[in-house]
């Protein structure tokens, strides 16, 4: 409750949440606001915004409506992100949680497969696994969120080796307690705050992460993603540069939204860093 | 002295790391549809499998994949990372001519972001919630919301296109040859739009970090004792709190090289760079998995020894880790 | 006498949504050339806060509303930013608490030490050199050379104290004010540093406002006394008279309070030892990321003995292994040789067995509980694990908080919403709600204030006489020690310096370190038998 009202104080925290609302219902009633395919042809190509009053935004070079696509590709970036970033996070805190509260030998070896994946470049990586498997949708969105855990795990890690040694903990040791309660009842509530606040961040990278492999034309290229227009703009950069500039604007938005978001969160659930701020 | 053997010592303990992302990677290009011969045969438009299996047998591929590992691990050792069918060179040779672009982009980006992040994050924590603060803390946000594709794209709208101050890919001008000093600033008028692109991020990481890190060591207790002290606040800033706000952004560099180098993928791919990120891209697209696995290799060398030099400078910097407490 | 320091009718107001108004109301005291002034106090009585005036460098949010600062004829208040600077560190110096954090970890001794010449006076890096040598030499720092080149983390907590110290009366201030400058020191080095201090002071003539929460640091250097309370003076006068004859009623309920060094009335104990401790060995050899560091032998042949209703004081000052002990008798470190025997039978290597025979109350009430979860939980969820119903678990929870002084209703509750001694009583609830045979008490009231330390100790002795409580006491504080225990055995190193019946210790020591670790407890000449 306290959380809450500390919140919505942050005036960062109500333009995020504001952005990402718009994001949101852009997403949800895209088949409401532009039903049929974002991808058919709609009209004449590479009409400039304003130019013609039924595309808002303007069309591309292969006549699409450029707003349809805009408001499909927030479905697509908001699904992306959201899951990729679950995928991220449960993989996170599972490995950082057990390698935090064991130590030793467990905590030795998982720290070095999260180092391999620190020290491969995570967009190579990237490149490989949409290499392997494809670029579907789906597979580019599970290899997002194989790329993204490792930061989740090291912070979940620090703050469990932190907390491991408590006295509370060390209280609940004593009390004769089980692991799973110690790791699942003591531990973890007080380790998830700035997890939380990280995965914002963590969605944040993951929405540029497609569109980067958008962008390169390694995604998927059967949905309307933001980073696919930007892509395709490339070709018309030099007259027509709204082509790529719009879809960058929503990018460019809704990553600050969240960002927005995850610094309310931050300044809420930690209010003692938030006076610093 | 017992810096370099810290630093050392680390060095060798990333050596399983090492052979954990070689082997992981070796296994996972296994599953891929398609081998380096495959890929070959469909460039040339087909072949007869008697051919295939005889370039199977060149490229090494005609033994189990235990033993292909074993072999490849084994001519890692001389720094052989096999042939590149597409390019039809050395895989060794093609990533030695495109590493100085992709090492010269990373350094500048990285002095860039660097320099100006440590900059504007002293500027901001001076003037905590002032104007200047929310003016560098919101430009933070915003360079870090901006993907960096797009900016490069929109940065040679700007400044190539219409301004035509910068030429909007490439490493050097190939119309003419340029020696000496004409030849490095023509490279050098060649990387600023992709060091911007490509340091933005990082700016807005490293300003974020700074302003923080230079908050948190301005609460400690000795800046009260340097206060206690009568030092101008200038002087508390500049010898007591900045080393000591530096030492999370130092450490920030090494955790990041990878996400650098990763994004060196997409600006030289926008910039027409000739770099190794391109390369990699490249041999996606074409399934050269074994140069794909080369560079692999290479970048994660290139990661550590970044993190190498990283823990030296730390070391430098905090006399507590050579003490080992 | 001249005064050097006045503080008249100074009010300092706390930021909104404090706990109250102002954190200092009506202040008023004078500090004189040649004299130490202790302003004693409680947490929270605003002590901190008028050193922190008197040195211009309020906390953000704090704000003067009336009343003067005055040094020398100066009108403190009426200092511009600039000249405070050259006041602060040249006129008036200051030294803190906590030596380990006060110093710049990434710049040497010497540097630190050299920068008041040099930005002060102006002198040059050799000359600077040359008295940061002096200085260094005049608080007897050992290898004043070496302290020089080195860096804070390479000096012990009491050799940082003397730079401390060194670098305050560098410049000979007329006035020097010490926050609490050995509360975080060993009582060996406490009594060192402040016969340093007073050495100092009366060489030097300078002005010293002595801030402490202690009174057996005021009985020892002390010579005008002031009393604070929740921002106010309560009461000010010279040492000998506040000391003997306290005319406040706060000043008086402290006194009471301050531990007397004086054994209790041997009683008759149990031959039943309960708890067994034999050639207990531990060491740490832990690895750091970079090296190994030197294996540390925390307990060496640690052999001790609780009898069955009685407490046993383990006593050492930091790293003589105490700790340790405590934690091996409770099973959260594994020994790596000897034997604990509780009840006669080893200490079970399962936890949840091993919770049955012993319990452990901790030191910080702050970090003991869990910040997210209600007390009551936290107390039945030992008794709830061993196969207690959860209705039954509540109900005697209930019952141990009134056994323990609280509101039986405040199971509901969650930690933040008590205070520190509250919360000390909430871990001795959780710890009882075992039933266990042996409770170990890991410094339970060094976290607290002293008027506070005396009622967390008047409990735990009425819960032995009610509950027959054999107690594993460890401590710093020989004098807490006194107050409760039927035994002592004093560490150091890892090692039992000393054991046996606590009035024969504390009457005829045996070995030098006992016996210097009582004469270095301050203020026995007033406190003493």
């Amino acid at each position: 409750m306290r959380a809450a009202k500390a919140y919505l104080r942050s005036p960062a925290a109500v333009i995020g949440t504001v952005i990402l609302l718009a994001v949101l219902v852009m997403g949800v009633g895209a088949d409401w606001f532009y039903p049929g395919d974002p991808l058919g042809l709609a009209g004449r190509p590479l009409q400039w915004p304003g130019q013609n009053p039924r595309f808002l935004l303007g069309t591309d070079s292969s006549g699409r409506d450029i707003a349809a696509q805009i408001v499909h590709g927030a479905r697509i970036s908001l699904l992306i992100g959201f899951v990729a970033t679950s995928i991220a996070v449960v993989i996170g805190i599972a490995i950082g949680s057990v390698a935090g509260f064991y130590g030793g030998a467990t905590d030795t070896a998982l720290m070095r497969v999260t180092e391999a994946f620190q020290t491969l470049p995570n967009f190579i990586l990237l490149l490989v696994l949409v290499a392997v498997f494809g670029s579907t949708i789906e597979t580019v969105t599970i290899a997002i969120g194989i790329v993204s855990w490792p930061p989740v795990a090291r912070l979940t890690r620090a703050e469990f080796l932190s907390l491991r040694t408590r006295d509370f903990v060390q209280a609940c040791r004593v009390q004769g307690l089980s692991d799973a309660h110690l790791i699942l009842r003591e531990v973890l509530p007080n380790a998830l705050p700035p997890v939380i606040v990280y995965a914002s961040v963590v969605m944040a990278v993951a929405i540029l992460l497609e569109s980067a492999l958008a962008f390169l034309e390694l995604s998927d290229p059967n949905v309307p993603s933001w980073g696919n227009l930007i892509g395709l703009g490339r070709n018309v950069l030099r007259t027509e540069w709204y082509v790529s500039a719009i879809p960058g604007v929503a990018i460019l938005l809704t990553i600050l939204g969240v960002s927005l978001v995850g610094q309310g969160l931050n300044d809420a659930l930690n209010p003692r860093l938030a006076r610093a701020r | 002295m017992k810096v370099l053997t810290l630093a050392l010592r680390r060095l060798a303990a990333s050596l399983p790391t090492l052979l954990l992302i070689i082997a992981g990677m070796f296994l996972l290009l296994q599953l891929a549809p398609g081998d380096t011969v495959d890929a070959l045969m469909a460039q040339m438009g087909g072949g007869d499998p008697a051919l295939a299996a005889e370039l199977r047998r060149f490229y090494g591929l005609d033994v189990g994949v235990a033993a292909q590992l074993g072999r490849y691990l084994m001519r890692l050792v001389t720094l052989d990372l096999g042939f590149s069918a597409i390019y039809g060179k050395p895989v060794a040779t093609v990533i030695l001519e495109r590493l100085p672009p992709t090492i010269l982009l990373m350094a500048s980006a990285l002095s860039f972001a660097f320099f100006f992040g440590l900059v504007l994050g002293v500027i901001a924590a001076r003037r905590v919630n002032r104007w200047p603060d929310t003016l560098i803390s919101t430009l933070g946000l915003v360079f870090y919301a901006t993907p960096s594709f797009w900016f490069g794209l929109m940065a040679i709208v700007v400044f190539s296109v219409y301004l035509q101050w910068f030429p909007p890919g490439g490493f050097s001008d190939i119309t003419q040859t340029l020696t000496g000093v004409a030849a490095v600033l023509d490279i050098a008028r060649h990387l600023v739009l992709p060091t911007l692109t490509l340091g933005l991020i990082f700016l807005a990481i490293y300003l974020r970090i700074m302003r923080a890190s230079m908050l948190e060591v301005l609460s400690l207790d000795f800046v009260r004792t340097a206060r206690a002290k009568g030092l101008s606040e200038t002087r508390v800033v500049a010898r007591h709190v900045l080393r000591n706000a530096m030492l999370p952004m130092v450490t920030l560099i090494g955790l990041q090289a990878g996400t650098m180098l990763g994004g060196s993928v997409v600006v030289e791919s926008v910039f027409a760079l000739p770099g190794l990120g391109r390369l990699a891209y490249e041999s996606v697209v074409q399934r050269d998995l074994n140069t794909l696995l080369g560079i692999v290799f290479v970048s994660a060398i290139l990661v550590i020894v970044i993190n190498f030099l990283v823990d030296i400078l730390y070391a430098r910097l905090d006399p507590r880790i050579a003490a080992g407490s | 006498m001249t005064a050097r320091l006045t503080v008249s009718n100074l009010t300092i107001r706390l930021p909104r949504g404090a706990d109250r108004e102002n954190a200092i109301e009506d202040v008023s005291l004078t500090l004189n050339a040649g004299e130490i002034l202790c302003v004693v106090g409680e947490s929270g009585s605003g002590k901190s806060v008028t050193a922190s005036a008197a040195m211009g460098l309020l906390a953000p949010g704090l704000s003067i509303t009336a009343g003067a600062l005055d040094l020398c004829g100066e009108d403190l208040r009426k200092v511009t930013s600039d000249q405070w600077r050259a006041i602060r560190g040249r006129r008036i110096a200051m030294v803190f608490q906590e030596p380990m954090t006060a110093l710049n970890p990434l710049m040497t001794v010497g540097a630190q030490l050299e920068e008041m010449w040099r930005v002060h006076l102006g002198l040059d890096a050799a000359e600077a050199r040359q008295r940061a040598l002096a200085a260094l030499n005049e608080v007897k720092l050992p290898d004043p050379e070496g302290a020089l080149r080195a860096y804070p983390h390479e000096l012990s907590g009491g050799q940082r104290q003397r730079v401390m110290i060194a670098m305050a009366l560098a410049l000979e201030p007329e006035v020097l004010i010490c926050d609490e400058p050995t509360t975080a020191l060993d009582v060996t080095t406490q009594a060192q540093v402040l016969a340093l201090i007073k050495d100092l002071q009366v060489r030097h003539g300078t002005a010293v406002m002595f801030i402490t929460h202690d009174f057996g640091v005021v009985a020892e250097i002390a010579d005008r006394v002031a009393v604070m309370r929740l921002g106010r003076v309560v009461e000010e006068g010279s040492a000998q008279a506040v000391l003997t004859t306290p005319q406040h009623d706060y000043t008086k309920a402290l006194l009471r309070a301050v531990p007397a060094l004086s054994a209790p009335v041997p009683r008759a104990l149990s031959d039943e030892r309960v708890l067994e401790v034999r050639g207990l060995t531990k060491t740490y050899a832990s690895r750091g990321i970079f090296r190994r560091r030197r294996p540390v032998r925390a307990l060496d042949d640690v052999s001790v003995s609780v009898r069955r209703g009685a407490t046993l004081a383990v006593v050492g000052e930091s790293g003589s292994g105490k700790s340790t002990l405590a934690r091996v008798v409770v099973g959260l470190l594994g020994a790596d040789g000897g034997q604990v025997k509780i009840g006669g039978a080893p200490l079970p290597a399962q936890r949840r067995a091993a919770a049955r025979l012993v319990q452990m109350v901790f030191q910080d009430p702050y970090a003991s509980l869990n910040p997210r979860r209600r007390v009551g939980a936290q107390v039945a969820q030992g008794p709830i694990a061993a196969g207690t119903p959860a209705k039954q678990a509540m109900t005697e929870a209930r019952e141990l908080f009134c056994m323990v002084g609280l509101d039986g209703d405040a199971v509901d509750r969650y930690p933040h919403e008590f205070s520190g001694g509250q919360r000390q009583r909430i871990g001795i609830a959780r710890a009882l709600a075992m039933k266990p045979q042996v409770l170990v008490a890991d410094e339970p009231v060094s976290a607290l204030d002293v008027s506070v330390q005396a009622q967390v100790l008047a409990l735990l002795r009425e819960l032995q006489q009610r509950l027959d409580l054999s107690i594993l006491f460890i401590t710093h504080d020989l004098r807490v020690a006194a107050q409760l225990c039927d035994e002592v055995a004093v560490m150091r190193n890892g090692v039992v310096e000393e054991s046996g019946p606590i009035g024969a210790v504390f009457a005829s020591p045996r070995s030098d370190y006992t016996r210097s670790l009582i004469a270095a407890i301050p203020g026995k000449a007033l406190f003493g038998t």
